[in-house]
């Protein structure tokens, strides 16, 4: 199978069209059909993944299943995975089909619904495969249609602000990075990622406006890529977007947002910003661990003083998130190994708690934590759940929050001990409103009138939830699933970091000794 | 003389058959011949620009007034393809709002001859007769409804503004004369080389405004939007696409053919010229709520990239704009195919208003125009991102970051308006849908250009290396 990747990545695609083009009418019959139809392409999407998982060489550091067409403009169609993509490819492919289930209860415009998200199933699963950079950027970009449409159609009462704010945001961060890329092929005369990989960009100190550059070259396309990922990560302090677009979504929306889309900025770093410019990294490092930790404190005290749980639980992502860049920028083996892990985790237990929420949003049509209290009474498989959740978001020992947490710390604490100390103070205020949130929604009395007759999970969603609980034990308790196929990458990555940036000190050393 | 003669046959062609035209209408059936007349001559363009396409004549003409090579073959081409289908696209217009007049297809067909001598011109005066030519016969389709008050406004508009702007460009042009001595391109182009007289900068900057007129670009673009609201939308629409790339093609010539060994002496003025553009019409757009004065504005910004790939003074910058002209007329052709069917019963309607909930009552040309204004827009997989990638590219390699990084923010700003339109389609409030009895052309031109803007075809169906040859054939 020479093409499997693209096979994955444009199957929802396809199934899309399908849906666009031949379905037709709006009654019952018809929605029934757009939502089977969109479940069995999810569903087989994901079955054909596992090829690629089954076929996918841990051992080799390098890109695998490679295909590559020549397109136009000199530009190249080229997919691959390497250790770092292939784990990011199958959460999109296990997330999708639950994410199709949980919006079974969606009646108005089902079918425009579904290919929304098909079409956002393939390009999130393109952004991972590209190995070309204006192939990355077209699927990095092109994601914000479909998300744009979810929100602004599908959304809560203020989606009409959200959707822009989240569009217009996103977009600029993103502009810049083009002009970097461009810039990137004028230097290296190709945009094929593994060629730019290998290649070196200056680093001669250089100045612009009168300001001088350390890391020249280096560290004004790392800024540039900084723009694009930052925001989409999204770091303090560019995540404004954030809650406002969580708050507006859909939940299948909040999901995929959360889940996979946060993703792709830690996966850019990975991608671009680390191997591509590691002086500019190494310059650059110390503000991006510094902001992390400010995250880290800071959304987790915004996140505690929330009265909307979904607002809480954007705020928990953004602090999540910083752990990651913390990992990243660490750049030692530890760090980015738990940078990966976390992002995986992430996908799990953030979809997973916006799923809850939305269980019980679809019940009472209301996010106020202060409309709910005493659930557990009711409620006795969420009230599990939610708790299995919440905890995996603190970072209990034994679910999969914790050893991200813990490897990126461990990581950091090599290079900047005072960060991983704020760092750490951080899973301490997660514990906090995590636990609140956990207390106020689902222990204490059943005193409220309108909660009388709520009734606990249906068939279905048990059904979803429970893939969900079994990935988070499992990584929780057997880490080195994950670990052994990032391992030889980030390896490699960390290796050509530490050669790349071991000139610099060399460099700065004898700039020393000629002074 | 016969040689010379063979040159310009297209335009001979042409000629005839616009007077013969007029000669048979006005002795026989008059404005009842409107109809076969439009369809005629859109025949008559397509043919002729086939035969141009496939004819690989190069040469210089009438001792190089005329100039003949893959550049104006390109030009000419876009110019007579364009012209055709937006004459086909306005005659149901024109029959439903009592313009169906015989004069318009052969006031068009002149317009499109003064584009074509614009765009193959080897000379300064040739260039001028082309554009008076062309700029003659569109002041009066501007103002073709005379009973409207608008319309009328918006014929002297443009003429008054464009009698200026020609002014502006003769006197740049009797500079050059006095300084160079000659206004013929080879002539002008050895004067002006290593150290330019004064006088000849300033004819250059003289021409470049009046120029800068013709395409609409900012601080020249005032005419623009009262124009483009005031014309019958047919002739927007026309006003909107090949006068556009003949301006344009006419500006790369004037700067490449004439003054191309002082490159950097223009490209900071154009560069500046694109700067300017692309912020108005960015910024401009924000505001309007008549969807013909957005799309000036939108073209405004539009004519700013298009000069961003001519400011970097590159072969690679004329290609990357004569990509983007292209790919400008696809996506406004597809737009105005849409406006020209926005009517509420039976009347004409140009409210971006009118197009709340267009999703639910006709949701394939929703998905069609949502294409469209993502590509106007730039974000990709559309065509119009293709566009400003080929046009940013051509900016960096010629060292003008700044300008690729204005042009990206510009392109955010105006996302805005793009995505408004989007908005009002998909998430507006319900509201009294616009009439659904669409012709089928324009039906047809709206999902082929929706199409297009997918990106799907290898080499953009040939586009990419025919705008390459010409780039190569103006640029030495």
């Amino acid at each position: 199978m020479d093409n499997l990747l693209s096979i994955v990545t444009f199957t929802p695609m396809i199934a899309a069209a399908i849906l666009a083009l031949f379905l037709r009418g709006d009654d019952a019959a018809a929605q029934r059909n757009a939502k089977w139809l969109a479940l069995g392409a999810t569903t087989f999407t994901f079955i054909v993944s596992l090829f690629v998982l089954s076929g996918f060489d841990a051992a080799d550091p390098g890109f695998q299943l490679v295909e590559e067409r020549d397109w136009f403009l000199g530009l190249k169609y080229k997919m691959g995975v390497d250790g770092i993509s292939v784990l990011f490819v199958m959460l999109t492919t296990f997330l999708m089909p639950l994410v199709i289930a949980s919006c079974w209860d969606v009646t108005t415009r089902v079918k425009d619904y579904m290919v929304a998200f098909l079409v956002l199933e393939s390009l999130m699963i393109g952004v991972f495969c590209a190995l070309d950079m204006i192939l990355f950027y077209l699927f990095f970009e092109a994601g914000l249609i479909p998300m744009f449409l979810i929100i602004g159609i599908w959304g809560g009462a203020n989606r009409i602000y959200a959707s822009f704010k989240f569009f217009l945001y996103t977009l600029l961060g993103s502009v810049l990075m083009l002009v970097a890329m461009i810039a990137m092929y004028l230097d290296a005369g190709t945009t094929d990622i593994p060629t730019l990989l290998a290649h070196q960009f200056s680093y001669a100190p250089l100045s612009v406006l009168g300001l001088d550059v350390v890391g020249g070259a280096q560290t004004l396309l790392w800024l540039a890529f900084f723009a694009s990922f930052a925001v989409k990560m999204p770091m303090w302090p560019v995540h404004t977007w954030l809650p406002d677009a969580h708050v507006q979504a859909p939940t299948a929306g909040s999901v995929v947002l959360a889940a996979i889309l946060l993703k792709m900025g830690g996966y850019g770093f990975l991608r671009f910003s680390l191997p591509m410019f590691p002086v500019g990294s190494e310059v650059m490092g110390p503000l991006v661990l510094w902001l992390s930790a400010i995250a880290i404190v800071y959304t987790s005290l915004v996140a505690m003083m929330q009265e909307d749980m979904k607002k809480l639980i954007a705020y928990s992502s953004v602090a999540h998130m910083g752990f990651v860049t913390m990992g990243i920028f660490a750049a030692n083996q530890q760090g980015i190994d738990g940078a990966i892990f976390q992002m995986i985790s992430h996908g799990f237990v953030s979809g997973a708690l916006f799923l809850c929420v939305g269980v019980i949003y679809d019940r009472m049509h209301t996010r106020e934590i202060a409309a709910y209290g005493g659930l557990v009474n009711r409620m006795p498989a969420y009230a599990l759940v939610f708790m299995l959740f919440t905890l995996a978001n603190v970072g209990l020992p034994g679910t999969s929050g914790f050893v991200g947490e813990f490897l990126t710390l461990m990581g950091v604490f090599q290079v900047n001990t005072w960060v991983a100390f704020v760092a750490t103070t951080g899973v301490i205020f997660s514990a906090c409103y995590a636990l609140w949130l956990y207390r106020r929604v689902v222990f204490g009395d059943l005193i409220k009138e309108s909660l009388r007759s709520i009734t606990d999970m249906t068939g279905r969603e048990r059904v979803i939830f429970a893939p969900l609980v079994v990935a988070t034990i499992l990584l929780g308790v057997y880490p080195s699933l994950i670990t052994d196929i990032i391992g030889p990458s980030v390896a490699n990555l960390v290796e050509t970091y530490d050669v790349a940036t071991s000139d610099l000190v060399l460099d700065r050393a004898v700039a020393d000794a000629g002074h | 003389m016969s040689a010379d003669l063979n040159i310009i046959l297209p335009e001979i062609v042409l000629a005839v058959y616009a007077l013969g035209a007029l000669l048979v209408a006005v002795y026989t059936g008059k404005d009842a011949l409107t109809r076969p007349l439009i369809w005629l001559t859109a025949a008559v363009f397509v043919v002729v620009a086939f035969w141009i396409g496939v004819s690989s004549e190069v040469g210089t003409g009438f001792t190089a007034m005329i100039v003949k090579d893959g550049f104006s073959r390109f030009a000419e081409v876009t110019i007579l393809l364009s012209a055709a289908i937006v004459l086909v696209l306005s005659q149901d217009y024109m029959a439903r709002f009592g313009l169906s007049k015989f004069e318009y297809p052969l006031l068009i067909t002149l317009a499109v001859i003064g584009m074509m001598v614009m765009v193959s011109a080897g000379n300064l005066l040739t260039l001028y007769m082309g554009l008076e030519l062309q700029s003659l016969s569109m002041y009066v389709v501007a103002s073709m409804r005379r009973d409207n008050v608008k319309s009328t406004e918006a014929g002297l508009k443009y003429f008054v503004l464009g009698a200026l702007s020609s002014g502006l460009l003769l006197y740049g042009i009797s500079l050059t004369y006095g300084y160079a001595g000659s206004t013929e391109f080879a002539a002008v182009i050895l004067a002006a080389s290593g150290e330019v007289p004064l006088g000849l900068l300033f004819g250059l900057v003289f021409m470049l405004a009046g120029l800068a007129f013709k395409v609409s670009a900012a601080p020249f673009h005032m005419w623009t939007p009262d124009v483009y609201e005031g014309a019958p939308t047919p002739v927007t629409t026309f006003m909107a696409t090949a006068p556009k790339v003949a301006a344009i093609c006419m500006f790369a010539r004037v700067t490449h053919d004439a003054f191309g060994n002082v490159v950097e002496d223009w490209q900071q003025i154009i560069a500046l010229l694109s700067v300017l553009s692309m912020f108005v019409g960015a910024i401009a757009a924000i505001g309007q709520r008549d969807i013909k004065r957005l799309m000036a504005y939108s073209s405004i910004a539009h004519m700013g990239y298009a000069l961003m790939g001519l400011a970097a003074g590159t072969v690679g910058g004329v290609e990357a704009m004569l990509l983007y002209m292209a790919i400008y007329v696809v996506m406004n052709i597809g737009t105005f195919a849409f406006i020209l069917t926005m009517t509420r019963d039976g009347l004409e309607t140009t409210d971006i208003m009118s197009l709340n909930r267009l999703s639910e009552a006709r949701p394939g040309a929703a998905l069609a125009l949502l294409l469209l204004m993502f590509s106007l827009a730039g974000i990709p997989p559309t065509l119009g991102f293709f566009a400003k990638y080929a046009v940013l590219q051509a900016a960096v390699d010629a060292g003008l970051v700044w300008l690729a990084v204005l042009g990206v923010i510009a392109s955010v700003i105006g996302a805005f308006y793009y995505l408004r339109i989007v908005y009002y389609m998909y998430f507006g409030e319900t509201e009294a849908p616009l009439d659904n009895d669409v012709p089928v052309v324009q039906m047809v031109a709206l999902a082929a250009s929706g199409i297009l803007m997918l990106a799907l075809f290898p080499n953009l169906l040939g586009l990419e290396p025919a705008a390459a040859a010409a780039a190569a054939a103006l640029v030495r």
